[in-house]
């Protein structure tokens, strides 16, 4: 029964956080990212933190099971794994791989080596793999999902929840806390006949029947061992202090684990373009060809409003692309350079960061993009626009007013290109004082593919 | 196009077409007759030409729409089956006088026009084409353009010959007086390979008055001008009223020729409210065949010109015109006072005939007016963000949008360059018109209506 409890909330978060990774029902269960732990660890929600580890603590590493998408995503691979007859595990001593990685993660934290965080943490890497496959930006995040998933798959049909207690730096701070969990699964060994059905069912190789004890510093209380109990020995439920005392594990034990070598890749789309010829006379009718937009060589790499500055925004991210896949003006997009790799940053060929939406700053679980209100967006500066007179368009001889009358902040004004001369033709220029970086301009500027009117970001973003 | 299909299609087609001329010429066509509109009793309606007798289906086809599809390679292509299909249609049932020019649809409008009729003996169908001399009006380039008509149609020559869309004299002087073109298209009116001469015409009253003047010395034999129930009386500011022009061409006999009869469809779908009006008269027939009947009921109109995209628009015409009913006098009030209506929607008044197109920004003119003249047809434009249904017409206004235009070639990718404006037919205002638009637009995203 309770497994089927277990069963039923993990089908259920692991649902939502999907759709929501997918960029689908952010209003219905954003919150649900929100519970994330290492995001709620770089954004320091105390609360979410606290009342995690208080659970854990209380009921054991059932965050593992139930929260985690990439435990879930696991319990699937080892389902498969068990209808496809391969059943049996076995228990193995716990290493001490998980505390070297655990140092090493909490090393390039402070480091700032966020992409090295960023590769392990078990939610973004989760969020990566439906982001790639479902909105893939370029191919830098679809080909590092891909390698990640087939890792995971490997290690899950070989090992179980190998990932989860050897790599996973979350697993290991929860496994240090549930280890002293007042709720766990307890084997009576009154009942105990030493067929080590237990054992062969548990995929954490946390149960060793032969001592009849359970480590629950890598039990993720699936349950399984439950109902693979004949004699109804093994039961979850408040553990008396001698048998927290029998718990515990010790001796070093290899992790033993596979290497793919294998790295799908994805191919970006190649946009063709083509040429449409003119007769002498116009004819009616047709399209003319719109050459796709190609983001410009920026100075400055541009943030989205919410992040503050660029040191706090990319040092918070764990690069889960929940914000990539949610913006629905296609600004964001994960980066490709190694120190921000896959970090999300913005950029305006499909769309300009709108003043009415705050989407991408509701849903951040990791603190990187704050929630702001759609008046507060108003007296965000990220950035500010630079115009290339040699692409501009009125600069050229012709006439538009495109960014000067699409500005929202009314930061761009026209005015003669030769100031003695009355009938000049007049050409944009930008007040950056009034410049708020949203990139409208940039969007709509008819120079293709590469737009003679371009953002360039903020260090820190300033407020007026 | 492709060679390979229309090769094919062409044989196969011929052979349809043959044999229904064949069928047609005895007794009419058995396979067409289950769902023939006309019934039994119906009969095309004919006018008369003054000067030389033809006679000429009150319903004329305008090769301005035909319906497009993608060739191989991606291209807009006319699709070449179903042309020939509804001229084969078109044909059985009595329709004789077809209306084409060199830059309608890319410029391919004349050559698959001329071919699907190509298939009937010359002298059972009247061409009508036009020199659209708009921005080269050379003497090579313009009489490149003429010969070339002769060669898509087949032809040595044609039955009705116009100078494309006059707006006043001095037009008509810069594009065939100053080259030479007026001197040579009356040789070869004389010559017989220009059967009639005449002019089309969008403008203002001064302008038309203008071109009476120059009537009197070349004596054009027919005037091809814009006329429904709504441009009657209430036509746009820069524009002349319709029954003006048409008193003052039955006044000199002059053939009057319709174009634009429903406004390029607008008169099809009009306001709910208005819809209803007419629905409450004629239930079961439709809001475009009360523009029909308007046109038909005034005897100096020689043919009304539809371009029929679709077999139903053709068979919903013909259904009008086969048992053609000329409104009376109630019925004309009532069309006058619906006109006034239909003037006091913000609606663009464009006919969607692509003369502004391509765009040189890509931006689908004529796709972002007829998506917004729908929402104001079907009252879905929203008045504030407090209504109560605010954010269902926000919601509705906003993907159907989406859906209809492309999000690089909507309204907010105009720079306001004006290439379009002197374009348009009608007279609109382009860039402003797509502004206003935007604007809706972004006021409905920001909710701050």
């Amino acid at each position: 029964m309770l497994r089927k409890v277990r069963i039923a909330l993990a089908a259920i978060f692991f649902i939502c956080i999907t759709l929501l990774l997918a960029g689908i029902g952010g209003q219905w269960w954003g919150w649900m990212a929100k519970l994330q732990f290492l995001p709620a660890c770089m954004a320091l929600n105390l609360a979410v933190i606290v009342g995690v580890l208080l659970v854990t603590v209380l009921l054991g590493r059932v965050y593992c099971s139930f929260i985690c998408p990439l435990g879930v995503l696991q319990d699937l691979i080892i389902r498969l794994r068990r209808l496809s007859g391969k059943k049996k595990f076995a228990y193995r001593k716990a290493g001490f791989l998980r505390y070297a990685v655990l140092a090493v993660f909490i090393v390039c934290l402070i480091a700032d080596l966020q992409f090295i965080v960023a590769l392990i943490a078990p939610y973004s890497a989760y969020g990566r793999m439906i982001s790639g496959l479902v909105h893939p930006h370029g191919w830098i995040v679809p080909t590092v999902a891909g390698v990640t998933f087939l890792l995971l798959a490997i290690l899950a049909w070989t090992s179980g929840r190998a990932w989860c207690n050897e790599i996973c730096p979350v697993g290991t701070v929860l496994g240090l806390f549930s280890r002293f969990s007042l709720f766990g699964v307890h084997i009576d060994r009154s009942r105990c006949v030493g067929c080590k059905l237990c054992e062969k069912s548990c995929k954490c190789h946390c149960i060793d029947a032969a001592s009849g004890t359970v480590d629950r510093s890598r039990c993720v209380v699936c349950l399984d061992c439950i109902g693979s109990c004949r004699k109804g020995g093994i039961s979850y439920g408040p553990l008396t202090r001698k048998a927290q005392k029998a718990a515990g594990a010790s001796g070093p034990a290899s992790a033993g684990v596979d290497e793919s070598r294998r790295a799908f890749m994805v191919a970006g789309v190649l946009l063709g373009t083509s040429a449409l010829s003119h007769a002498q006379n116009k004819l009616d009718g047709g399209l003319a060809p719109v050459v796709p937009k190609r983001a410009p060589e920026r100075a400055q790499r541009i943030t989205p409003p919410g992040s503050g500055s660029q040191k706090d925004f990319y040092s918070r991210c764990t690069a889960c692309q929940l914000c990539v896949s949610n913006c629905p003006n296609s600004v964001l997009r994960p980066s490709t350079d190694l120190e921000h790799l896959m970090q999300p940053q913005m950029g305006f060929e499909k769309g300009f960061c709108r003043p009415e939406c705050t989407l991408c700053s509701t849903l951040c679980p990791a603190g990187a993009i704050t929630a702001i209100t759609p008046e507060e967006k108003t007296a965000i500066h990220i950035g500010h626009a630079v115009i290339d007179y040699s692409l501009c368009v009125s600069y050229n001889g012709g006439h538009c007013r495109s960014c000067g009358s699409h500005c929202p902040a009314g930061a761009i004004s026209y005015v003669a290109k030769d100031p003695d001369d009355e009938m000049s033709v007049r050409i944009p220029t930008v007040h950056e004082d009034s410049c708020i970086g949203c990139g409208k301009c940039e969007y709509l500027c008819p120079s293709r593919p590469v737009s003679a009117i371009r953002v360039e970001g903020y260090n820190d973003h300033i407020i007026s | 196009m492709s060679e390979k299909i229309s090769r094919r299609e062409f044989v196969k087609r011929a052979g349809v077409g043959t044999a229904a001329l064949a069928a047609v010429a005895a007794c009419g066509r058995g396979t067409v007759r289950s769902s023939d509109p006309a019934g039994e009793e119906g009969g095309m309606p004919m006018r008369a030409n003054p000067k030389d007798g033809d006679s000429v289906s009150l319903l004329g086809y305008g090769c301005m729409r035909w319906p497009m599809m993608k060739d191989s390679e991606g291209k807009d292509i006319i699709d070449q089956g179903k042309v020939d299909e509804m001229i084969d249609y078109a044909i059985s049932h009595g329709v004789n006088y077809f209306d084409s020019s060199p830059v309608y649809l890319m410029g391919q409008s004349e050559e698959a026009t001329g071919k699907s009729l190509s298939r009937y003996p010359r002298s059972s169908y009247y061409v009508a084409t036009k020199m659209s001399n708009f921005r080269d009006f050379s003497r090579e380039e313009s009489l490149r353009m003429y010969r070339a008509s002769f060669e898509r149609f087949r032809t040595d020559y044609i039955d009705y010959y116009l100078l494309h869309s006059l707006s006043d004299a001095d037009a008509f002087r810069t594009r065939y007086v100053d080259n030479g073109m007026m001197d040579f298209l009356l040789a070869e009116r004389e010559a017989g390979r220009i059967r009639n001469l005449g002019f089309s015409f969008h403008g203002p009253k001064e302008g038309f008055d203008s071109l009476m003047e120059v009537h009197e010395r070349y004596h054009f034999d027919f005037v091809q001008i814009q006329m429904n129930y709504v441009d009657w009386n209430h036509c746009g500011s820069r524009e002349t009223n319709a029954s003006y022009m048409y008193d003052e061409l039955v006044k000199r006999n002059l053939p009057v020729v319709i174009m634009e009869p429903l406004l390029g469809g607008q008169l099809a779908s009009v306001p709910r409210r208005v819809a209803d009006m007419l629905k409450e008269r004629e239930p079961s027939k439709s809001v475009a065949s009360w523009a029909f009947r308007f046109c038909g009921t005034y005897p100096g109109v020689f043919t009304v010109l539809s371009g029929m995209t679709y077999m139903d628009h053709l068979k919903d015409n013909l259904d009008t015109f086969l048992h053609f009913d000329p409104l009376d006098e109630g019925e004309l009030a009532l069309l006058e006072s619906v006109a006034g209506m239909i003037r006091d929607y913000p609606l663009v008044p464009c006919t969607a005939c692509q003369y502004c197109m391509p765009c040189p920004y890509g931006i689908d003119i004529p796709g972002v007016f007829r998506h917004y003249n729908s929402c104001v047809n079907e009252g879905t434009i929203a008045e504030s963000a407090a209504q109560a249904d605010f954010r269902k017409l926000r919601r509705k206004y906003l993907t159907s949008y989406d859906k209809a235009v492309e999000s690089v070639r909507q309204a907010d990718h105009c720079i306001t360059c004006g290439e379009c404006v002197s374009h348009c037919p009608q007279h609109i205002r382009i860039p402003a018109e797509l502004r206003r638009i935007d604007a809706y637009v972004e006021k409905l995203k920001q909710s701050t209506l």
